[in-house]
């Protein structure tokens, strides 16, 4: 040390002269940071592509946006209707859905709503299917009644245009029509529709501005065609004949100046002859099934946006009017799966410490070199595509297979009785205890591994018999390893698809079959995320186990 | 192995009712082919017996021919029952029961274990080794069923007559001319090739960088980013598949290279992270500290110093990464269309709708491929243990 430190009196400097401390801190933070930098490509990536999926996925399971997002308006007037009554809804709310399912239909969505309800309420699907071809039918009625006994210049487009048209415009209607397409279509619906509904007809006959304002944005942006030439969907017609309907409108047609004014008051002096504005019949008309309080209770209770339904499916039970009850008996699968996927693990995992216990003794107890090259036949099924060994087992097990024919060969089974061994459990426990076994073998071995053999010896000369010297000494001390091997194949094994889905056949198939068929095959997405959530909640909480007793990091890869 | 016990011969009453034992087993299933299993059982036993009396009453000095002629015989009497596989297994026959008789006739089993054990111990010990390598059997039958079938002539999954008589017309290559000529399998080939090392490149320069800074010594939320980057490991497949398929269909990823590629990236980072954290744990700290005082940028220094020692973790790492995503299955049924069928997808829908013995031919390659990986990784993990032997800690 030179004379100048020693003498300096105060806090200690680094070289540049800032306090040693504030120095060492800034050089702290800088290495966290670059830590950090490093980390972080990584883990936005991982964030990204794995937990943002599965995140979403978890979502899913509680998402139920549909009904709302396609019968809004519907949705709201079932608000004031008593589900656990006898009394079908009344006029308003058939009114609303007549508005809503047409706009579904032409936008071509009322069938996706009937599939996600008849996943709750069998044959609704059909109910939606055929309603929604039925709909024009029942605006045709004011439609033709409004040409053919009033004028026939209501049946023209540009008619309607010009008297829908006009100045100062009602946006808000607008805005709102292209808002309800949005949320039904999912897309932006933004872009010039050519039209705007004028302020005074907008007051005088509302609904009918609505409705004309969906059809405008419809035309204009789905179909990419001129409004003012295309004829107005029956829906309006509907709508205009609701609106007539009204008390108050005739009046106020009376004293109605803008374009089409003659039109509508000639309208107004035969509105006596006009059919009458009845939704309810019209529908009980198309489906006496609308009338069925079952399927207006479904509705409702899936009417709000986010719902415990596949949560409750997913283990068997349906939310009633009154709330989660249970399914009927027939209709109960999932309780079982889940159980059977438990159970077969299980089994699974003990025939791996039965078959993978020996073998993890033997390679630990023989001296390194043939240990080595023992190991090699355990690394090799690792090493080894899991489509390999599935197809190798499917050419053994099968009734033509190899194993058959050897017992054939023996005389032990009769040619025309060979053992069925693939699409039941079996198959499936045995491919799975041979796809599984290197990962019990590897963590045992390497338990053993530490294990002294002097041990077994000392008990040994202290008098203990072999099983005893086993069961007491031994024994215990590779218990790390079983829990380790025991815990890593079960969670493998309660999540594997491939292997049962090739040889487990109808009953040796797990829950992720289940999944995977309801992702690929019967659409219902919400369940496969529900029944996938459940899984995946099992998983980690036999991961946060795993860690409390190995350790994420000691995780070990090829011995 | 070395001797622990002073061998000796053993008696008559012990050696001769064993092999006859060994030979009423062998008797029960030649009996059982053959129709009778009692026959068989009171056959073998007497031929055992035989055998053993016969062979061990000349003295000294003719073991080795006397085990030699014992193969002829048997291969002889095996090829008048059923042709060359009889004759295989005759010779199979005659080599166990001549090597049998003179372990235990000259007291070899006992040489290897320790002088005080009991003889129930020592057939205890014999048994165990048996047990053992049955399971080892069952471990490695599977992969050794599909490689000889996969030559077969004909389209069956099982052994012909004509294979069995090892009969060359019985034996072809043509479901790998198929593999190498039928369009969909080459089209699958080649997504294989191009998805597997570009999810392997990715992965690995992200997995190195991430690894390298896990290692930093002061690192914090350590525990929770580790928790997080390993997670693609621990969530079953399905869920995995599951996640994307919905969350890639949503930013229209679903059915591209680029999510494949992805997702399959995703699934292989945990095994490099894993690996080349270990390898990391016994690099030495001063040697970047030595290189920036030499006046080496940080880019130098990691490319020049830490890049060449920590290699084989990375090479190790990024092939677990390559098998990862050229055996995955699931994920890629799910997140890819046909456009991107990979060989396991093909394999998976061939085992499921049409069975072709391709499938086979193809399987071998991949046991081929399999075995060369682990090779490498097997090598590269006794070099990285030899340096870090040789390296200050």
């Amino acid at each position: 040390m030179t004379d100048a430190t020693q003498e300096q009196t105060g806090p200690m400097v680094a070289a540049d002269g800032t306090p040693l401390k504030k120095s060492l801190a800034r050089s702290l933070r800088n290495q966290k940071m670059r830590a950090l930098a490093l980390i972080a490509p990584l883990l936005i990536f991982v964030l990204l592509t794995f937990l943002a999926p599965i995140f979403d996925m978890l979502f899913r399971s509680v998402e139920n946006q549909m009904v709302s997002d396609t019968l809004p308006e519907t949705v709201a007037a079932l608000d004031s209707w008593d589900a656990s009554g006898t009394e079908e809804p009344g006029e308003d709310v058939f009114r609303a859905l007549y508005f809503d399912l047409f706009l579904a239909a032409e936008a071509k969505e009322h069938t996706k709503l009937g599939t996600r309800l008849n996943y709750e309420q069998v044959g609704i699907s059909s109910l939606f299917r055929t309603s929604g071809r039925s709909l024009d039918d029942v605006g045709e009625v004011w439609q033709d009644w409004l040409e053919d006994d009033v004028d026939e210049i209501w049946g023209e487009g540009s008619f309607w245009y010009d008297m829908m048209s006009g100045e100062p415009a009602d946006e808000a209607v607008l805005d709102d029509a292209r808002d309800r397409m949005a949320t039904l279509t999912g897309d932006s619906m933004r872009g010039d529709i050519g039209f705007a509904p004028g302020e005074a007809i907008s007051a005088l006959l509302p609904r009918t501005a609505r409705e004309y304002a969906a059809f405008a944005v419809f035309t204009a942006i789905e179909d990419e065609d001129v409004v003012a030439e295309e004829d107005p969907w029956e829906a309006v017609y509907a709508a205009f004949a609701y609106d007539l309907s009204q008390p108050g409108t005739a009046d106020a047609i009376g004293s109605y100046t803008g374009t089409g004014a003659d039109q509508l008051q000639a309208v107004v002096a035969q509105l006596d002859t006009m059919p009458p504005v009845d939704f309810k019949a019209a529908f009980a008309a198309i489906d006496q099934d609308w009338m069925s309080v079952e399927n207006w209770a479904a509705i409702k209770v899936y009417s709000s946006r986010y719902t415990s339904g596949y949560f409750l499916n997913a283990v068997d039970m349906q939310l009633g009017p009154d709330g989660p009850e249970a399914r009927p008996e027939n209709q109960q699968i999932y309780m079982m799966l889940f159980r059977r996927t438990l159970v077969m693990s299980l089994v699974i995992t003990f025939s791996c410490i039965a078959l993978g216990y020996p073998v993890a003794w033997l390679l630990a107890n023989l001296p390194a070199r043939r240990a080595n090259l023992l190991m090699i036949l355990v690394l090799l099924p690792f090493w080894t595509s899991l489509l390999v060994r599935t197809s190798a087992w499917k050419v053994m097990l099968q009734q033509q297979g190899v194993i058959n024919d050897v017992l054939v060969w023996l005389g032990i089974v009769a040619d025309d009785a060979r053992l069925v061994m693939i699409n039941n459990q079996f198959g499936t426990i045995v491919a799975m205890t041979h796809i599984l076994l290197p990962f019990m073998i590897l963590p045992l071995y390497s338990v053993m591994q530490t294990i002294p053999p002097s041990y077994l010896r000392a008990a040994k000369s202290l008098g203990a018999n072999n099983w005893t010297a086993f069961w007491r000494v031994y024994f215990p001390q590779s218990v790390p390893g079983i829990g380790a091997g025991s815990i890593l194949v079960f969670i493998l094994a309660i999540g594997y698809y491939i292997t049962p889905e090739l040889v487990g056949g109808t009953t040796g198939t797990f829950i992720s079959n289940r999944i995977a068929y309801h992702i690929s095959s019967s659409l219902n997405w919400g369940l496969a995320a529900a029944l996938g959530t459940i899984l995946l909640l099992v998983v980690l909480l036999l991961y946060w186990v795993y860690d409390r007793i190995v350790g994420i990091d000691n995780v070990k890869l090829g011995g | 192995m070395a001797m622990m016990t002073p061998i000796h011969r053993t008696e008559v009453k012990f050696y001769v009712p064993v092999v006859a034992a060994f030979g009423a087993l062998a008797g029960l299933f030649v009996g059982t082919a053959q129709g009778s299993g009692l026959i068989g059982i009171v056959v073998g036993a007497i031929l055992g017996a035989a055998i053993a009396w016969v062979l061990t009453q000349p003295r000294d000095g003719i073991e080795k021919p006397a085990r030699w002629a014992l193969v002829a015989v048997f291969a002889v009497a095996g090829y008048l029952f059923g042709a060359i596989p009889g004759a295989v297994i005759g010779a199979i026959f005659g080599w166990f029961f001549g090597w049998l008789t003179f372990w235990l006739f000259e007291g070899r089993y006992r040489g290897p274990l320790a002088p005080y054990l009991t003889p129930n111990q020592v057939l205890w010990y014999y048994t165990f080794r048996v047990i053992c390598w049955a399971i080892l059997i069952f471990l490695i039958t599977p992969i050794l069923v599909v490689m000889p079938l996969s030559f077969n002539a004909e389209d069956f999954f099982t052994f012909t007559p004509e294979m069995l008589r090892f009969d060359p017309a019985g034996y072809s290559l043509k479901h790998y001319r198929d593999f190498f000529t039928n369009d969909d399998w080459q089209q699958a080939l080649r997504n294989s090739v191009l998805i597997a090392p570009m999810a392997t490149l990715l992965a690995v320069s992200f997995g190195t960088l991430a690894a390298i800074g896990l290692s930093q010594p002061h690192v914090p939320g350590r525990q929770a980013i580790m928790a997080i980057l390993i997670s693609p490991m621990i969530v079953p497949l399905i869920i995995s598949a599951a996640g994307m398929y919905f969350f890639y269909s949503r930013i229209g990823l679903q059915g591209t290279y680029l999510g494949v590629v992805l997702a399959h990236a995703a699934l292989g980072i945990p095994f490099v992270i894993i690996t080349v954290t270990a390898t990391l744990v016994g690099f030495d700290n001063s040697l970047t500290r030595a290189a920036a005082n030499m006046g080496a940028d940080p880019v130098t220094t990691f490319f020049r110093v830490q890049m060449p020692l920590i290699l084989p973790g990375v090479i190790s790492g990024g092939l677990f990464a390559f098998i990862t995503s050229f055996d995955e299955v699931v994920v890629v049924l799910f997140v890819g269309s046909a456009g991107q069928k990979t060989l396991p997808w093909q394999m998976f829908t061939g085992l499921r709708e049409q069975i072709s013995p391709t499938i086979l031919a193809v399987a071998t390659i991949l046991v081929g491929i399999s075995i060369c990986l682990l090779t490498v990784v097997e090598l590269l993990r006794r070099r990285s243990e030899r340096l870090r032997g040789m390296s200050p800690s």
